[in-house]
């Protein structure tokens, strides 16, 4: 056997492995976005408990109204109710079962720093365990659906400048952010001459992964041109990101990640108008183009929205929110069972807030996440095992 | 290891090593004087808004524009005086990002611009808030760059005294019984002792206390304050201590008191965090990561903080032990470049002494590569580890950028102005420093590419995207 032939041989076993395992996996055009709101955003203002005297007591600048008032939420069920700037987009998708909410969602992480937190989410290791911080839970499932790591089947993407933490670990996940893209200056000819100066060395993975993304890209927003060349709708911010995600995913990627910023609200945040409200109604038309542009892959794909903790309850001396605990997490999708606020809660009162002064943490986010990747992927319990270690996933019954 | 202490090697700067030697070439690093620019990089500074007005006299003619544009009655002239004073804020944050890539690829201070950068994003403000645009040239150019190689105290109370750092981290807004806790948060656990540096949430709570009344004033109005506590009041430039909004109980801060006293508490906690052993770590750690690697060596790392404590925090100090240590050397040439190191030690290889006339297209591929000057917005700066930027994404990005500097002027030499009279095509990189100091450590499959260009623009592109420069 020659060089090249046992290259062919090496390169050919693990994909006859897998093919095997496939035909015996279920669910394989299951495909999740994971979004993340980087700052912490105020939960307490997008899911209103308008029953709470409590809530209206502590924000006198910054509550939402209740439902039929001037401006005010959009009832969803009797205790909860939707921030208004979500009328055309989440609201509707609510009633339709397309969209859920889990309040009283979090971390144990109690420094109540962005950062740490974030990574805490990103890591999905257990709190008191000595982290990895090359491994994030998204990459492990990645690498527990594909069952061997040289063969991606299960193509995953992050849709930001930078390989967020998340994504990082034994598999090679490609990167590329979709706000602002570019026709590409290298050719094919150039690319294979740069790939080969690489080949060998250990950013060789990322530049052929990278070359193939752009190529993908590339062939994607062709389309896109030419599409925008016909109508004169001009699309814009997390919109148009979102519809450039869905394309993308839609045919070529099963797992997703974004990150949307700008919710760190210490100051003036707003209430049915104003900053905050701009940020939900961006991240509503955002989501609810991604489930149009998704077409009939809808049916099969998962959105999951978090952010790394909630804010304090009460609004502060300059009509903002500080670092908090609970906050609320969106579960989105053309099959899930919406329509429903889901997990443990207690009544919003000040007796129950925790540490006086933030919502508490009643659903664990590996527990809720667990569950909500076990049923969407299907996942055996030792495949579930890998991705949050020693987990009991939380059954909410919404996909 | 010039690579490593420059922001890049270009034949100015062997030259320089070769002309003073090695050790002394690398104190005057440690301990410079003034920068001698080249003269058309001084000329371009010097002619600049933020390099002739004053900080506060340009915030305080912002805001009055500011004021003026919001009283406007008519809705058209009004939109039209409200876009003027965007655009302006958007000059003047550009000026001051050209300024800082001038510097970068032009002074001959290398390892004192380096540490500038890393200052700045070690107290990281992002340009987007507020009128944060007008001030963050002075930001870098007086409360950082001065302090880059000397105390962390003075380079700490700098930040803490700036209005940049005051409005980005919304302490202006703190005042006794309307608590904000962001800046007090922060200037814990990323600015001094680190997430695990032993605080808790009752400190974070007792040092935005410290930190009541203490802001920012943006007129030329003087507040009102009780007659009692007149003696108190503080105003230097746009820096405001209002006794009126602070906080004179005791506090219990770091298992001490703290009497309450005034700005007096703010110096007494700032010495306190700064002496701090977790401080010492925390700082020389970060140190060690980006000149060092992802995981620098405890050892090394704990050699550090024994110099930063021994010296009461002196930087240039702290560097010194880290650069005679072996483990510097052993990583020589191993940390993968982030984008600012991938752009400046490109333009400084291109057109190391032919002066750019506009740092504009750096900027953009600052941006592209998703490292854009004061633009991260969350306080944590960007990140320093190698994992974070060795992106597939990130890779196709530095190609095109190589391709464009590499086959053209890359817009480097557009002015509004008259066109030069030279024109500039595309970079000479196949020059004697490359056949004396780059040749010999490229690796064979590099060379092999370099072959095989049909041009010596594509043979720039290919030693631009090659592994050797893509790690310092």
């Amino acid at each position: 056997m020659n060089r090249r032939d046992l290259l062919k041989a090496l390169a050919a076993a693990p994909l006859l492995t897998h093919a095997g395992r496939l035909l015996a996996a279920p669910a394989t055009d299951a495909k999740l976005l994971f979004v993340f709101l980087r700052g912490g955003y105020d939960a307490n203002n997008l899911l209103v408990p308008v029953g709470s005297d409590f809530y209206y007591a502590s924000r006198p600048n910054i509550a939402i109204a209740k439902p039929g008032a001037e401006n005010g939420a959009l009832a969803l069920t009797a205790d909860w109710a939707l921030h208004p700037a979500l009328r055309e987009t989440i609201h509707p998708m609510f009633h339709s079962g397309e969209a859920a909410f889990i309040p009283f969602a979090g971390t144990t992480d109690l420094t109540r720093s962005h950062f740490e937190t974030q990574d805490t989410i990103e890591l999905g290791q257990e709190i008191n365990t000595r982290r990895d911080f090359r491994s994030g839970f998204l990459n492990r499932l990645v690498q527990t659906l594909n069952g061997s790591k040289a063969n991606p089947a299960t193509p995953a993407i992050a849709f930001t400048d930078q390989l967020p933490l998340i994504f990082q670990g034994g598999v090679q996940v490609p990167n590329m952010a979709l706000r602002s893209v570019g026709k590409p200056g290298i050719d094919a000819r150039q690319s294979q001459i740069i790939a080969a100066m690489y080949r060998g060395t250990p950013l060789q993975q990322p530049v052929s992964a990278g070359f193939v993304v752009r190529d993908d890209v590339t062939k994607e927003l062709t389309g896109e041109m030419q599409a925008a060349n016909r109508n004169a709708i001009s699309t814009k911010g997390f919109e148009l990101e979102a519809q450039r995600i869905a394309r993308l995913m839609k045919d070529k990627y099963n797992i997703g990640f974004v990150d949307v910023g700008g919710w760190d609200t210490h100051v003036g945040q707003g209430g049915a108008n104003g900053y905050l409200a701009g940020r939900f109604d961006e991240l509503g038309r955002g989501l609810a183009a991604f489930s149009q542009e998704m077409g009939s892959a809808w049916r099969n794909t998962v959105v999951v929205v978090v952010s790394e903790f909630g804010r304090t309850f009460r609004e502060n001396g300059n009509r903002g929110t500080d670092h908090g605990h609970g906050s609320v997490f969106w579960v989105l999708g053309g099959g899930i069972k919406g329509k429903q606020v889901a997990g443990e809660q207690v009544a919003i009162a000040q007796a129950n807030l925790f540490q006086n002064r933030d919502m508490p943490v009643l659903n664990e986010y590996r527990a809720v996440l667990g569950g909500l990747l076990r049923r969407t992927f299907g996942l055996t319990s030792a495949q579930l095992d890998h991705v949050f270690a020693g987990v009991k996933p939380a059954e909410l019954g919404l996909v | 290891m010039l690579e490593r202490v420059s922001w890049g090697v270009n034949g100015g700067s062997v030259r320089q090593v070769q002309a003073q030697g090695w050790h002394a070439w690398l104190q005057a690093q440690l301990h410079p004087g003034k920068a001698a620019l080249p003269p058309a990089i001084a000329a371009q500074i010097d002619a600049m808004t933020i390099s002739q007005v004053p900080l506060d006299q340009l915030v305080v003619s912002m805001e009055q524009k500011r004021k003026e544009s919001a009283g406007v009655m008519d809705d058209m002239a009004k939109q039209q005086a409200q876009k003027d004073y965007q655009q302006e804020l958007n000059r003047l944050a550009r000026e001051a990002a050209t300024r800082s890539l001038l510097l970068d690829v032009y002074s001959p201070n290398q390892l004192q611009q380096q540490l500038s950068w890393f200052w700045l994003n070690h107290f990281s403000v992002h340009q987007g808030k507020h009128n944060l645009r007008a001030m963050v040239g002075d930001y870098e150019a007086n409360a950082i760059a001065p302090h880059a190689l000397g105390k962390f105290r003075d380079l700490l109370g700098a930040t803490v005294h700036h209005p940049a750092m005051l409005r980005y981290l919304d302490n202006e807004a703190n005042a006794a019984k309307r608590i904000n806790e962001n800046y007090a948060r922060e200037l814990m656990e990323l600015h001094t002792l680190g997430v695990n540096g032993g605080y808790s949430q009752a400190d974070v709570q007792e040092l935005a206390r410290i930190l009541t009344g203490v802001g920012v004033n943006l007129g030329t109005d003087t507040p009102k304050v009780k007659p009692a506590l007149q003696s108190q009041y503080v105003r230097r430039g746009l820096f405001e201590f209002n006794p009126n909004r602070h906080d004179y109980g005791d506090k219990q801060f770091l298992g001490q008191t703290v009497k309450g006293r005034g700005l007096a508490e703010l110096d007494e906690a700032l010495d306190r965090l700064s002496r701090s052993p977790a401080t010492a770590h925390f700082i020389s750690g970060k140190l060690a990561q980006y000149f060092v690697g992802d995981n620098p060596p405890a050892p090394l790392v704990a050699r550090m903080a024994a110099t930063f404590q021994q010296s009461d925090g002196m930087i240039a100090d702290v560097l010194q032990t880290m650069f005679q240590s072996p483990e510097f050397r052993q990583s020589l040439g191993k940390k993968f470049k982030d984008p600012m190191h991938y752009v400046v030690s490109a333009v400084r290889l291109s057109y190391d002494d032919k002066p750019i006339l506009n740092a504009g297209p750096m900027l953009n591929w600052l941006s592209r590569m998703g490292q854009p000057l004061y633009g991260h917005q969350t306080p944590d700066g960007y990140p320093l580890t190698d994992a974070s930027w060795a992106s597939p994404g990130q890779m196709t990005t530095r190609f095109d950028i190589a391709r464009t500097i590499g086959s053209g002027s890359a817009g480097l030499f557009k002015t509004d102005g008259p066109q030069p009279q030279e024109k500039v095509a595309f970079p000479q990189l196949a020059s004697a420093l490359y056949y004396q100091s780059l040749q010999p450590g490229l690796s064979p499959a590099t060379r092999q590419a370099l072959e095989q260009a049909a041009s010596p623009q594509e043979w720039n592109t290919f030693l631009l995207s090659s592994p050797e420069m893509m790690h310092r």
